[in-house]
């Protein structure tokens, strides 16, 4: 894993990156409770005190090393020291290209033949876990398939997919320890499954009854777990973001063998907290995995329309944070990926920035008719020929791990669980009324406690008015 | 001992109690605090516990969010909370409902602290009120220090409260210096959060207030005594939860309301009180509710317009005569 780890760091210097051949300027001291100097050369300019936030911290140490070459050696009278470290002058006047020209290559395994691409870096996979992992995208397609058919049947009030979006879902998951904690966007129940959330834990929340776990609080689909390290879903969009980087700078201060990794889409790029997040977790160097799942679409905007950058990817160095593009429906690339990147972010606490790309198949949720603004043959190219869990199975059958037998087995083994688990839900109780007032504060203000009295009050006086089948 | 001492040993006691307070806001280490509430902290605690911060208020608010999730206690200072509505979204959305809609969850023991409402020619972008924005919202709960006992127990209470409090202070009340006694000088002390304080008792006019107009309501309780008025001066201390309790007491003894606020009067904090004391107290009341408060305009910077802009000692004493049915015209004097 080290190997892997190792090749697929690169640094902007020509010098050769190994991560044990880090050279640490001399005066710099591990001690830090003390402020230290950063070691500049030149006269005149103002030093600055620059303060040691852990012991664990290696990234401002290579911040020198990072920017200089061999050539700044050379002639030290074109090069002088700005806030930040020595900058080589140039008499030309050159603008940095707003592209670099080439498009930054994007990571993959499988071909779409579910083949193994002659020369890939990958993680080999048990039969156990890659049996596991095509399950649960079986069934991710499978409960976003029925619990849609259900909002459209009027029984839910709303629903969203992730399809396309299964190999992103799972395989990222499967790369991950129970530990480390989840902040998502909402388009990644898949994580959910494959920590052990049930179709009927699902449903509950869905349906808001009293076994839903946000006691009937939230819209479908905004899913929350304490006990799954999965935080609850919030609506606007990349607020988790800046959080993820809180829960991080926490663990951290715990010293925890232990990340935390949060989900955006393309579209969640443009929000200042994203901007933030990022920056933020470089200087902190914050134990963070940053996924960006840039699926083609945000909502009816196309990324055409999003952003002008190439991806997602070229953001990181931005920041200062490693990144990657990788083919977010190739579940052996996502597993290889996620991986590694865990590894780097809590081994070198640092962020790390991982770029999936995908394609939205679905419409942006229950509330949305996608033909409306992009061509009907696009969303089915990526449906038939482009699809994650056909290539996952082509590469699982090929081991002999998979049958037809064992498909529609699974199949009908999880159709069964889909449709009695939305039977159940439907019929079980709602939350009591009491679940109105509680979790406002942490102990109940005299206020509601005065508000839910008076309501109970009424209801007794006037209990025609009251539906039957809402228990008090 | 002065505000600014009182806020800074309240932090000093409770981040050296529990290891999970830690400080977070632009300035706060190096600098020891734009207004030096944090002076010596850093020294104290090393970089770990009292953090500086880029220029990122949505940044910094949605990180401390984070980590309240995750258990820790963060205090996030504001500049001003002028600069708090940068990162609102992640005050009310992440931070005030998370509890609700977690269904207890998770759980957001975070304090926003920060100057509040006018200073001294700061113009209209520095010194607006915000206790009535965030005393609406239901999840938060919002206080407002005047003096040192009320800054040093206010602040220890918000801290060890696992709920969001956003707790307003006043750059002006920093440095001004008030009497102690030891029990407020001990580590333990607390006050309580949503319970008023009755600065001065009285029985003909009660006047409510909160941070800096305490002071002047109190200056406005003198010259009322020569009078012959006797007013009875409440300190909220705790715009929500609102001490409605002794509000509503104070007026069916006395029978005529005075509110006082700095910010703007729609829907202001005194709109508020109205409305309680009406629907509590309407058959006590003997004249109608007083309510005063800073101009209907973004403040001023001219120092003679700013003084108009906001209450001063006469509008007070003005409408608790009023409220006393002495004729005294409504517009202020020039």
């Amino acid at each position: 894993m080290g190997i892997l780890r190792q090749k697929f760091w690169t640094s902007s210097s020509s010098r050769p990156s190994s991560l044990s051949s880090i050279f640490i300027p001399a005066g710099i001291h591990e001690d830090h409770s003390t402020p230290h100097v950063f070691p500049f050369n030149s006269t005149g300019v103002s030093t600055r005190y620059s303060l040691q936030r852990f012991k664990s911290t290696q990234a401002s140490n290579q911040l020198e090393q990072l920017y200089s070459t061999d050539d700044d050696d050379h002639d030290n009278s074109q090069a002088l020291d700005f806030p930040g470290g020595k900058v080589t002058y140039i008499p030309e006047m050159r603008f940095l290209s707003e592209s670099s020209g080439k498009r930054v290559p994007c990571y993959r395994v499988l071909n779409e033949n579910g083949e193994i691409i002659t020369g890939s870096d990958y993680e080999q996979l048990s039969e156990e876990v890659s049996v596991k992992i095509y399950s649960i995208m079986v069934s991710l397609q499978m409960m976003d398939t029925v619990f849609y058919e259900a909002q459209r049947q009027g029984r839910i009030s709303f629903y969203l997919t992730s399809a396309g979006e299964e190999a992103i879902n799972i395989a990222s998951a499967a790369a991950l320890s129970a530990d480390d904690i989840i902040l998502p966007q909402y388009r990644e129940p898949g994580i959910l499954l494959w920590r052990g959330f049930t179709i009927q834990e699902f449903a509950n929340q869905c349906f808001g009854n009293k076994d839903d776990y946000g006691k009937g609080r939230q819209m479908p689909i905004h899913y929350g777990s304490k006990k799954h390290n999965f935080v609850t879903i919030s609506s606007p969009i990349a607020t988790q973001l800046p959080q993820a980087v809180g829960i991080a700078y926490s663990l951290k201060m715990d010293r925890k063998d232990a990340c935390v990794v949060t989900y955006t889409g393309d579209g969640g790029t443009s929000e200042g907290d994203f901007h933030a997040a990022l920056n933020f977790s470089a200087v902190t160097e914050a134990p963070v995995v940053f996924i960006c799942r840039n699926n083609g679409w945000a909502i009816s905007t196309h990324i055409s329309e999003q952003f002008r950058s190439d991806g997602i990817v070229v953001r990181g160095r931005a920041y200062g944070i490693r990144s990657i593009r990788v083919d977010g429906n190739d579940v052996l690339a996502v597993y290889s990926a996620i991986h590694a990147a865990r590894e780097m972010a809590i081994s070198e606490q640092r962020p790390v920035l991982v770029e999936a790309l995908s394609y939205r198949v679905g419409h942006h949720s229950t509330s949305d008719d996608s033909t409306k603004y992009r061509p009907v043959d696009e969303i089915v190219y990526w449906k038939m020929e482009r699809n994650p869990v056909n290539r996952f199975r082509k590469w699982v059958e090929r081991n002999g791990w998979w049958s037809e037998e064992k498909e529609s087995e699974l199949r009908n083994s999880v159709k069964k669980q889909l449709l009695q688990a939305i039977q159940v839900a439907e019929q079980t109780e709602k939350p009591p009324l009491e679940d109105l007032f509680s979790d406002v504060y942490d102990i109940r203000p005299p206020n509601l406690r005065e508000q839910e009295k008076q309501l109970r009050e009424t209801i007794y006086r006037h209990p025609q008015d009251y539906p039957s089948h809402v228990p008090l | 001992m002065t505000v600014r001492d009182a806020l800074n040993s309240a932090l000093d006691e409770e981040m050296s109690a529990d290891p999970k307070v830690f400080l977070m806001g632009e300035e706060v280490g190096e600098y020891q605090g734009a207004y030096k509430i944090s002076k010596g902290l850093l020294d104290k605690y090393g970089p770990e516990r009292v953090l500086d911060t880029p220029i990122t208020e949505a940044g910094f608010t949605g990180i401390g969010v984070g980590a309240a999730y995750h258990g820790l206690k963060p205090v996030i200072e504001f500049m001003t909370f002028n600069f708090s509505m940068q990162a609102i979204d992640h005050i009310i959305n992440s931070a005030a409902k998370s509890n609700y809609m977690s269904a207890g969850q998770m759980s957001v023991p975070i304090v926003f602290r920060g100057p509040n409402g006018a200073a001294a020619g700061v113009g209209a972008q520095h010194s607006h009120c915000y206790a009535s924005w965030y005393a609406s919202c239901p999840g938060l709960k919002v206080l407002a220090p005047y003096s040192s006992e009320d800054a040093r127990g206010l602040l220890k209470a918000a801290i060890r409260d696992p709920d969001p409090v956003v707790f307003l202070e006043n750059e002006l009340l920093y440095g001004e210096t008030f009497p102690v006694s030891a029990e407020v000088l001990d580590s333990s002390f607390c006050v309580p959060i949503g319970k008023a304080k009755i600065e001065r008792e009285g029985k003909d006019v009660t006047i409510t207030a909160f941070s800096k107009m305490v002071g002047y309501a109190l200056k406005a309780a003198e010259i009322l005594a020569k009078e012959g008025i006797s007013a009875e001066v409440i300190n909220l201390r705790s715009i929500r939860p609102l001490d409605r309790d002794t509000i509503n007491a104070s007026v069916r003894k006395t029978n005529r309301l005075v509110t006082v606020e700095e910010g703007f009067p729609q829907h202001g904090v005194g709109a508020e009180i109205c409305a309680s004391v009406v629907e509590e107290s309407f058959g006590y009341l003997d004249a109608p509710v007083e309510r005063i408060a800073g101009a209907d305009v973004p403040m001023p910077y001219a120092a003679n317009l700013e003084r108009l802009a906001v209450p001063q000692v006469e509008d007070i004493v003005r409408a608790a005569k009023r409220a006393c049915y002495r004729s005294v015209p409504m517009a202020a004097a020039a």
